[in-house]
């Protein structure tokens, strides 16, 4: 299994942390789904202050990995910025690196993004950029130091799935030995499971919870999917043909009557 | 029943809608509040005035739908003036499905076309080619209400004191055969540990070309808006919710994402003239559900969250039940010893 920085998730599910109908249902959607790690927006969840105390607290309470992001900054200063703040509001070196391009797509800039990404690496920090399934970006990102790689599955929020299975393949198929998650853009559960069964070592979602009716129930069905697609990949499925292929021998067989 | 007065402990929306339940039941009442009368120090005065029990189905639990559903005649009995115009749910086309799933969480609407909802709002014709209609919902005024319950109070014999409270422990100390009711809001998180801020932000604009008459929400995967008319023209554009206790300033960012999406309602909101921002922290627990409690002689009514107006009414209700019939409200939490 590879590893995000020298640590092994308990859990490949990445769970975010915004939009839930209440602070117990998160917990309750942690708790039922056992998910891993828990991505936290300082902007957007409680603007720039110290005064979501109450909510770092519970967030720390969940017991699991701490990701803090980036989420809904727009420039490379704002992302520095913000990551310095969540290195000291909690105490990680772990960075999900978000720099949005546009507001109305929420596409990542993938320009800022490396830029960004190169700052926070020499000062210490692990970063996991978010980014789409571009190979030349993804490189660029690992020469700036990061050894996570982040590419979209749709765009935030969409409930998509995989947009781009063959880029997603190609991905994978191209860093061997990179830890790769998808990250944004799924809506069900199978999709996460086909994320999985591409060999994607996690999956990090927000939205197809918490929007959910019953956030809680998804949750841990999303973490059976992910767990059944891991299984899946592990198994070695067996190749897709053009044509039909019987499991019972046909010789013998009045299959012409 | 003891002679000595029930106080109850700040003058917000859940404190003067307990005073007014007690008194009703024939109650000593002193309420006690470090302000004069509402003001902006505390977050009622901040609110919406939806009273929208269905629409919040959306995103709370039945029981905020239910007891909700109680707030529109009590506030009508206390002498607050209620519009019962129903509220109107619209998003724009890309967003449409947004509509469907808030249709799926609530209930008790009528889907409208777009000839609907331009008679029912002709300044929103053509805009929208669906939406939800809630025809027994209603909205007030928030500050007028709070006005009147003062007022009602001492009408009907209550007395209100305008003093620091203090700590509560003492209050009771000193008052050892009254009942005390915490209804602090967030100042109680000093005997509430487990009570956080819920911030919201607001802007109360005028723009008298435009005409509503009922509240407007419009749905946006990001900035859910509501706009609830005060009448000549005034309206209150509402309301972030971000997970935190500050109630300093409204952010560039909130106010842009408020004022963008009343553009989109209607481009006229880009004439308005804005008359004031606001910003609070909602009291809330972790489930974001409302609590009564016990500790002593003090009975603490707090945890409304975004549905101050909506639930002020049952939890008083609830909290006079108890008190003189000795039943035990619906909404009762047991904190371990």
């Amino acid at each position: 299994m590879r590893e995000f920085y020298g640590t092994s998730l308990p859990n490949p599910l990445m769970l975010g942390t915004a939009q839930y109908p209440s602070p117990a249902i998160l917990a309750d959607a942690f708790r039922r789904s056992g998910a891993g790690v828990a991505t936290v927006s300082l902007r957007r969840e409680s603007g720039t202050d110290r005064a979501g105390q109450e909510f770092w607290k519970l967030i720390n309470d969940l017991g699991v990995l701490v990701l803090p992001n980036t989420a809904g900054c727009h420039s490379v200063k704002e992302a520095v910025t913000t990551a310095h703040m969540a290195r000291e509001m909690f105490d990680t070196k772990w960075i999900k690196l978000e720099v949005i391009g546009e507001d109305d797509t929420l596409q990542p800039d993938v320009f800022g993004l490396v830029e960004a990404a190169k700052i926070l690496t020499d000062e210490g920090f692990q970063v996991f950029p978010y980014t789409t399934e571009d190979l030349v970006v993804a490189d660029k990102l690992l020469n700036a130091g990061c050894e996570v790689l982040m590419p979209w599955g749709a765009p935030i929020g969409s409930g998509l799935g995989l947009n781009n299975v063959f880029g997603l393949r190609a991905m994978r198929a191209h860093f061997p030995d990179v830890p790769l998650v998808v990250d944004a853009g799924l809506g069900l559960p199978s999709h996460a499971a086909a994320a999985m069964e591409l060999g994607y070592d996690a999956v990090l979602l927000n939205t197809a919870v918490a929007k959910a009716g019953d956030p809680a129930a998804m949750a841990e069905a999303f973490s059976k999917a992910i767990e059944a697609g891991k299984i899946a990949h592990d198994s070695d499925p067996m190749e897709i043909r053009d044509m039909a292929s019987p499991s019972t021998p046909v010789i013998g067989k009045a299959f012409l009557s | 029943m003891s002679k000595a007065p029930v106080i109850i402990a700040g003058s917000g929306v859940a404190g003067l809608c307990a005073a007014t339940e007690l008194l009703s039941r024939g109650m000593t009442v002193e309420l006690v509040d470090r302000a004069e009368k509402a003001g902006p120090h505390g977050c009622s005065w901040w609110a919406g005035g939806m009273l929208a029990p269905w629409c919040e189905g959306e995103s709370t639990e039945e029981i905020v739908v239910r007891l909700g559903t109680e707030s529109i005649d009590w506030w009508e009995k206390s002498g607050v003036q209620v519009t019962r115009n129903g509220s109107l749910v619209v998003a724009l086309g890309r967003d449409r499905n947004e509509l469907k799933r808030f249709g799926r969480r609530t209930g008790n609407f009528r889907e409208v076309d777009a000839s609907r909802i331009g008679e029912l709002e002709p300044d929103m014709e053509g805009k929208f080619s669906s939406g939800l209609y809630f025809p027994d919902e209603a909205h007030i005024s928030p500050r007028d209400a709070l006005r009147v319950l003062e007022q009602n109070l001492t009408g009907k014999g209550g007395t209100f004191t305008n003093r620091e409270i203090g700590s509560l422990e003492e209050l009771a100390d000193q008052n050892p055969d009254s009942l005390i009711v915490d209804c602090r809001g967030l100042e109680a998180k000093d005997r509430l540990p487990d009570l956080r801020g819920v911030k919201g932000e607001m802007l109360i604009l005028s723009c008298p070309e435009i005409r509503l008459s009922r509240p407007v929400r419009l749905l946006h995967p990001r900035i859910p808006l509501y706009i609830v008319p005060r009448g000549d023209g005034v309206y209150m554009l509402g309301a972030t919710q971000l997970e935190s206790g500050n109630r300093s300033r409204i952010s560039a960012r909130s106010m842009l994402e408020l004022l963008s999406a009343a553009y989109a309602l209607n481009p006229a909101f880009g004439e308005a003239e804005i008359l004031e921002t606001g910003v609070d922290a909602r009291p809330a627990f972790p489930d974001n559900l409302p609590r009564i409690s016990r500790s002593g002689n003090i009975i603490s009514l707090n945890g409304l969250f975004r549905h101050g107006y909506l639930l002020a009414p049952a939890m008083a209700r609830m909290l006079g039940e108890y008190i003189c019939d000795n039943k035990k409200p619906e909404v009762w939490h047991e904190y371990p010893a």
